[in-house]
């Protein structure tokens, strides 16, 4: 594969490496700034760079001795040279966690990992996609930080806003998850519940940006889209840095709007061109809740296009309707032999239980998705137990806890004998 | 059938920089052929070359995304407000 590099933009813009913006669909090339449609058909935009020219073991070296967090990867990313520099949640570099409990629990041989992104600074991956969006933000003169969301990027852009010094009003949907709505609020900017579903958010915020009411502000995701994506990119330089510089053979990533999967296969595309890993196949499977499952509906029914649904499911993080990304998500997992699978809102309880019981990590409901998931594609024989296979969980439990309602196994007097007459006693 | 629509900032070129514009029709389909009756181009942005609606682009006919209804020959009553919105991704 052959990485987009084009001439450097005429634009002041400093975004470092970035160059130019690149319809996905026509490859049509517009001047960095805060757009995110093609002029000519709607197709998304995306950085278009001009990557580092270091040999593959100095631009290796130059990632290994940078911050542990994600602006190792500046030299990739559309950021400024000191961006560490800046105030900044400076989230990534989180756990790959090697889940050897879990992989007997199903049956995976080839060694399983979990990417932990409930490490990061408000819990979960969003934080990687805010910290770039904000450099944009910068760099264009934003002043205020906004987005449509699902309530993890909600508490994201209000902690980054608080720390970069940007005031913030983000939109969710009013019935979110207590906890989501919580942190989302707590960082001092504007919250405003919007009665309808998060698509209903996104046509609001959509439309904002074409009114006055909005002028000045930067979307993360809606204007800074094309820059917010790429930071899921450094999930996939992560997982091979955090592999030994390899590849892995298999990853089972979660689709809400399906822009992370298809980025993490940019980011290992990216480090292939580089020469940073070896080039070897790899299988990238998709996961999504029964309740809203238009992308595994597609793949299964061998569609190209991706019907929208109404979502009704307890992952309410996963719940979009009208996944934009859904296309290139269904091409990836055609071109890399991978597939994308939903499950039930009781098994996606079930796998967070799961994950927690055998490995320590409460998921929200989102990473009970893929764990889900990755236990029926194995049954179904679609993923190779015998392969190493990264599952990302891309967020806290914490935020999601009426998912798995729970209480104490017993609750006794504060006595011995009450505790011995309960059972639990060794003896 | 007289409707208002909504018009995103990157197809304003065609409308002078309006953001809504009145146009004609019963359905989406006599609204877009309205539409670029009135500003010549704009129908090809919105469609592709077999006539469809792009794929990245989503249009609503008061608040129903029209491929929720009839697609193209989704009715659109008199004083109906129609909304052509680029695709968002990025959750």
């Amino acid at each position: 594969m052959a990485v987009q590099s084009v001439e450097p933009s005429t634009t002041s813009v400093d975004l470092g490496p970035a160059a130019a913006l690149s319809c996905r669909e026509c490859g049509e090339r517009f001047d960095l700034g805060p757009i995110f449609a093609c002029a000519l058909c709607f197709g998304p935009l995306e950085v278009a760079y001009e990557l580092p020219a270091d040999g593959s073991e100095a631009l290796r070296k130059r990632i290994e001795d940078g911050p542990a967090n994600i602006w190792r990867y500046a030299p990739l990313l559309p950021v400024p040279a000191d961006v560490a520099d800046k105030p900044s949640l400076n989230p990534g570099l989180t756990k790959l966690v090697k889940a050897d409990n879990l992989a007997r629990e199903l049956g995976v041989t080839g060694g399983l990992y979990v990417k932990d992104d409930s490490g990061n600074p408000t819990h979960s991956f969003k934080d990687r996609v805010v910290a770039i969006a904000v450099e944009a933000a910068r760099a264009f003169g934003f002043t205020t930080l906004s987005c449509s969301s699902t309530g993890n990027l909600a508490g994201a852009v209000g902690a980054a806003a608080a720390r970069a010094g940007f005031k913030s009003c983000v939109f969710i949907p009013h019935d979110l998850e207590a906890g989501k709505v919580v942190m989302a609020a707590v960082y001092g900017g504007d919250l405003v519940g919007i009665e309808g579903t998060y698509d209903d958010v996104n046509r609001f915020c959509s439309e904002l940006i074409g009114d006055p009411l909005g002028e000045g502000w930067g979307f993360v995701n809606v204007n800074l889209r094309p820059y917010y994506g790429e930071g899921s990119k450094t999930l996939a330089y992560e997982i091979c840095e955090q592999l030994g510089w390899r590849l892995p053979d298999q990853i089972v990533v979660p689709i809400a709007s399906g822009s992370q999967l298809t980025k993490i296969d940019k980011g290992l595309k990216e480090l292939v061109a580089l020469g940073l890993v070896e080039d070897r196949p790899y299988k990238i499977f998709g996961a999504q809740a029964e309740g809203c499952s238009p992308v595994a509906r597609a793949f299964k029914d061998g569609h190209d296009v991706v019907r929208p649904v109404k979502p009704d499911t307890i992952a309410k993080s996963l719940a979009i309707g009208n996944p934009a990304d859904g296309p290139y998500v269904l091409d990836i997992a055609r071109r890399t032999g991978g597939a994308v699978e939903d499950v039930s809102d009781p098994e996606i309880v079930d796998a967070i239980r799961l994950l927690a019981r055998t490995e320590g990590i409460f998921a929200e409901t989102a990473g009970g998705v893929t764990v889900g998931v990755t236990r029926k594609l194995i049954e179904s024989g679609l993923l190779d137990p015998s392969l190493t296979t990264v599952v990302l969980n891309t967020g806290d439990g914490l935020k999601t806890l009426d998912a798995v309602a729970a209480g104490p196994t017993v609750t006794i007097r504060p006595s011995l004998a009450a505790f011995r007459d309960a059972g639990l006693a060794a003896v | 059938m007289s409707v208002t629509v909504r018009i995103p900032t990157i197809l304003r070129t065609y409308t002078g920089g309006k953001a809504e514009v009145s146009a004609e029709g019963a359905t989406l389909a006599d609204v877009l052929r309205s539409l670029e009756e009135n500003h010549a181009g704009i129908a090809a942005r919105v469609l592709d070359d077999a006539g469809k609606l792009r794929r990245f682009v989503n249009v609503y006919v008061n608040d129903d995304d029209v491929r929720f209804e009839q697609g193209l020959q989704t009715p659109t009553p008199d004083g109906s407000a129609v909304s052509v919105i680029p695709a968002v991704a990025g959750g």
